[in-house]
């Protein structure tokens, strides 16, 4: 591994790391231990591509990423400036070839995230050595390739991360109701069985000296009530689905239940394993770089800056907040938002009182000097993700003020069009857009459909049909570990509609 | 030590070409980037593979967006059906220009697109030679090769780390997963032992036109051959009425005038083999360019020089005729009367540049 040796920093960069940790402390950021690394861009685009990790699994999917890093880069389209992974201690690697006002930036920058990785309440279910993890996940797929071949290993790996969205983010931090009676009712299956016949005997006798047994206790009688007991049981058990409740962790319902051969659940368990390590980064991309441009504007602008970076520094900022019509900057509209919450919070525009004021002009001036910005944003940094700082904090002035708008799609016209200035509209569109990260809401409903054992997924519609397409093919790939047949309901021009697909072929049909 | 990323690249790169996992082939999308060089805009490719995942259509989609733009204003493209990665909204008119095809890569293009088959080098099993070499530890492999050492400190690490391990009764078992075994890796020693003989008319009769065809087929094969071999020694040689060898400038820049004797550049070819590339060590190819146009009486020479010194040491003989407005084009109906009876002699006529790659393929298609 090209980057295992850990170089010193050259001396400039330590002292510039030690004056941003100190300024970062010194603002209250509470953060991991951070290891800086140099590394050239090959090496950077090479970390980017494993996802901030210097070494993974072997698949293509890696170098496809790198291949479009390194063209960017090669032709002077796109630049990665810094990497940092969400572990402890925490690595940053710093792009060799960073004018000084940039690595200053970037160090800034970095001790945002993180601050924001440790106190962050979505991270707090992620393992911080998944560093060794991911090495230990590498190890055991070249094992497995050593032992059953590259293409059979690359083949599965490509249909499992074909369906690897399909976690149930939230199940880190709550338990979901219906997790416990389930296993409950997996052991009462396993060994209550051979209790059952002896307790069925007992049910139903009143206590009797032994002549007087048969006249207390009428064998014909207590067969009845055994057979009704045993017929109500099956009632029960036929009405009982599998799983009881639809089940958002479909790849735990598939490791779980599918006949996967040995090598196949370890391959799919790492798979899901790390989709659910980076979860809490897509949920909270906004946020994250936000709280990170935050206070890199904070510390560069107030400590950080001399004469000579000012012009460079402010090229680097504004290029990095840079905004598009097709997209939503995540650094903007983070760094512009908490912004917004510090200076309401600082001016006490919050609350019933505020919301009751119908004087606009009262409005813009209100100041009631409370200063409790700075201690807002630090809360919302803990405990929010993109989607409850969005529902909570976004509102119709900073709506206008940056010139927001929804877009939706014209069917006829094949073009993007803006749909909406109203702040109901972009608020709904942006919560539609950051819900599941834009996914689909997929749920298993039932791992016995027509009690064949057929496996039959859900769509939670909610205006926006699947690509077909690409549900057929994964349904394709989801057969491959289910090995029996595989459904989804979903709705299709406008109509429920079940997709199908049994190994060989698909079928659709209306529900 | 190879980085792992490369491993990976070259897997992505053999996937997108198509020489593995056929199936992927759809999810391929034929991104781009638009970079500016100079003036001109250039296409950067850039493809990907998609995974499929269950994932919203675009009916019903939609975002959020900052800027000016008022309600129904088009705001960017929608993706055409099956064409991947649309990049709305920069997207230059005018000049692309795509960048970024190096020559080994050109020759797979042509490769594929004439499905050309593999040149198979007569004599020997291989052109460059390969050696296995003891030189490494696999996981796998049989009992015989077990690295008995390696083996035994594996399994002492795991069990010191597993801390099973009991210094006083220091019994040590490897199991399945700690077992190493000798392995090897194949070494390649490239060998350049291809040679290439360029002959052309260039007599009178030979335009600047039909130069250029010569020119263009030339460097198409030139390209083939030095994908297929590791090394590849090229001679070239012009006649009118004398023959000569010259370097490649010359090759391609000379106009002689005169009469046309061909034998005369077979004499010169079959000196070169002779004196340079022994046939025993050496896959000779020849290439002949002509307007068709000898002198009568030379035809008869020609043909026994081919036969007799020529043509049983090559691994190909080709050759080519372009159409000139003054040649009789009277040459290769002569070498049609031995064709038969040579199996490594191929002869085209090149009508004009559009039949260059029909020519190609008719030289390259036999795979010698």
């Amino acid at each position: 591994m090209a980057i295992s040796t850990h170089r010193p920093l050259p001396a400039e960069i330590a002292a510039v790391q030690d004056e941003m940790e100190e300024h970062a402390r010194n603002y209250g950021l509470d953060f991991f231990d951070t290891i800086f690394e140099m590394v050239d861009y090959e090496e950077l685009s090479m970390i980017a591509a494993f996802g901030g990790f210097p070494t993974r699994y072997p698949h293509w999917r890696f170098g496809a990423q790198y291949d479009e890093l390194m063209k960017g880069y090669t032709y002077g389209l796109q630049k990665i400036y810094e990497m940092v992974i969400n572990t402890d201690p925490c690595y940053a690697y710093l792009l060799r070839c960073n004018s000084m006002t940039d690595q200053k930036l970037v160090i800034a920058h970095v001790y945002g995230h993180c601050d924001f990785f440790k106190n962050n309440a979505w991270f707090a279910g992620t393992n911080r050595k998944m560093l060794d993890q991911m090495a230990n996940h590498a190890a055991r797929i070249n094992r497995y390739i050593d032992r059953i071949g590259y293409e059979p290993v690359e083949t599965f790996i490509d249909a499992c991360l074909s369906v690897e969205d399909l976690i149930d983010p939230h199940s880190v931090h709550i338990r979901r109701a219906h997790q416990a009676p389930m296993q409950r009712s997996e052991n009462s299956n396993r060994n209550g069985d051979d209790q059952n016949g002896e307790q069925d005997d007992r049910q139903g006798r009143f206590p009797s000296k032994g002549y007087m047994d048969p006249f207390i206790n009428p064998p014909d009688v207590l067969k009845m009530q055994s057979e009704e007991r045993q017929r109500k049981h099956q009632e029960l058990e036929d009405s009982r689905s599998f799983p009881e409740t639809p089940q958002r962790d479909v790849l735990l319902f598939v490791l779980e239940n599918a006949p996967l051969k040995g090598w196949q659940h370890d391959v799919l368990s790492i798979v899901r394993d790390e989709a659910y390590y980076y979860a809490p980064q897509g949920q909270t991309k906004i946020m994250n770089e936000g709280w990170a441009s935050y206070w890199h504007s904070t510390i560069m602008t107030r400590h950080g800056v001399t004469d000579a970076d000012v012009i460079d520094y402010a090229d680097h900022h504004s290029g990095t907040m840079a905004t598009s019509p097709q997209r939503l900057n995540p650094y903007k509209l983070g760094i512009e938002l908490l912004k917004d919450i510090e200076e309401r919070w600082n001016k006490g525009q919050f609350g019933p009182e505020y919301d009751d004021c119908d004087d606009l002009h009262e409005k813009e001036k209100w100041d009631k000097e409370l200063g409790l910005g700075r201690e807002k944003i630090f809360e919302v940094r803990r405990i929010h993700n993109d989607l409850t700082f969005i529902d909570t904090f976004l509102t119709p002035e900073f709506c206008h003020k940056h010139r927001m708008f929804s877009f939706a799609y014209n069917d006829s016209s094949n073009y993007y069009e803006i749909a909406s200035r109203e702040f109901a509209e972009i608020k709904q569109q942006l919560l539609n857009n950051l819900a599941n990260h834009g996914r689909p809401f997929i749920y298993v409903k039932d791992g016995n459909y027509a009690n064949r054992g057929e496996l039959y997924l859900e769509h939670q519609y909610n205006g926006t049909e699947l690509k077909l397409d690409y549900a057929r093919d994964t349904l394709q790939n989801l057969e491959k570990l289910w090995s029996r047949p595989v459904h989804i309901e979903t709705v299709v021009d406008d109509k429920p509609t079940i997709i199908s697909f049994d190994g060989s072929s698909h079928e659709m049909k209306p529900k | 030590m190879a980085r792992s990323i490369d491993q990976d690249l070259s897997r992505f790169k053999q996937i997108v070409k198509g020489k593995v996992r056929g199936q992927l082939k759809k999810y391929i999308t034929h991104g781009e980037m638009i970079g500016r060089k100079g003036r001109e805009y250039v296409s950067i490719p850039v493809p990907n593979i998609e995974i499929p995942h269950f994932q919203h259509g675009q009916k019903g989609s939609g975002g959020v967006g900052q800027g000016e733009g008022d309600q129904g204003q088009p705001i960017g493209k929608g993706k055409d059906q099956g064409d991947g990665k649309g990049q709305a909204g920069n997207e230059p008119g005018g000049h692309v220009r795509e960048v970024e095809v190096t020559l080994d890569e050109l020759a797979e293009m042509l490769a594929d697109e004439l499905e050309l088959p593999r040149i198979v080098p007569k004599g020997r099993d291989s052109l460059s030679s390969h050696k296995d070499k003891y030189n490494t530890i696999s996981n796998t492999g049989p009992d015989s090769l077990r690295h008995f050492k390696r083996t035994y400190k594996r399994a002492l690490k795991r069990m010191i780390a597993s801390n099973t391990y009991n210094g006083e009764r220091p019994i040590v078992v490897p199991t399945r997963d700690d077992h190493q075994y000798r392995s090897w890796k194949t070494v390649t020693e490239p060998q350049a032992n291809a040679a290439v003989i360029y002959m052309m008319d260039v007599s009178g009769s030979m335009t600047d036109d039909q130069k250029e065809i010569v020119r263009i087929e030339a460097f198409w094969i030139d390209t083939w051959l030095h994908n297929q071999y590791d090394g590849v020694q090229t001679r070239y040689v012009i006649h009118d009425a004398a023959a000569k060898e010259v370097d490649e400038e010359t090759f391609y820049h000379t106009r002689e005038s005169g009469g046309t004797r061909i034998s005369s550049a077979y004499k010169v070819a079959t000196g070169i083999i002779q004196r340079e590339f022994p046939p025993a060590d050496w896959n000779i190819y020849c290439f002949q360019f002509s307007d068709g146009d000898n002198w009568g009486e030379d035809n008869s020479s020609c043909l026994s020089i081919l036969t007799d010194e020529i043509l049983p040491h090559c691994n190909l003989y080709c050759y080519g005729q372009v159409d000139s407005p003054y040649g009789s084009g009277d040459f290769i109906r002569e070498l049609r009367k031995i064709s038969d009876n040579w199996e490594n002699m191929i002869l085209s006529e090149i009508e004009n540049k559009a039949a260059i790659y029909e020519s190609i393929k008719t030289f390259l298609g036999k795979g010698k």
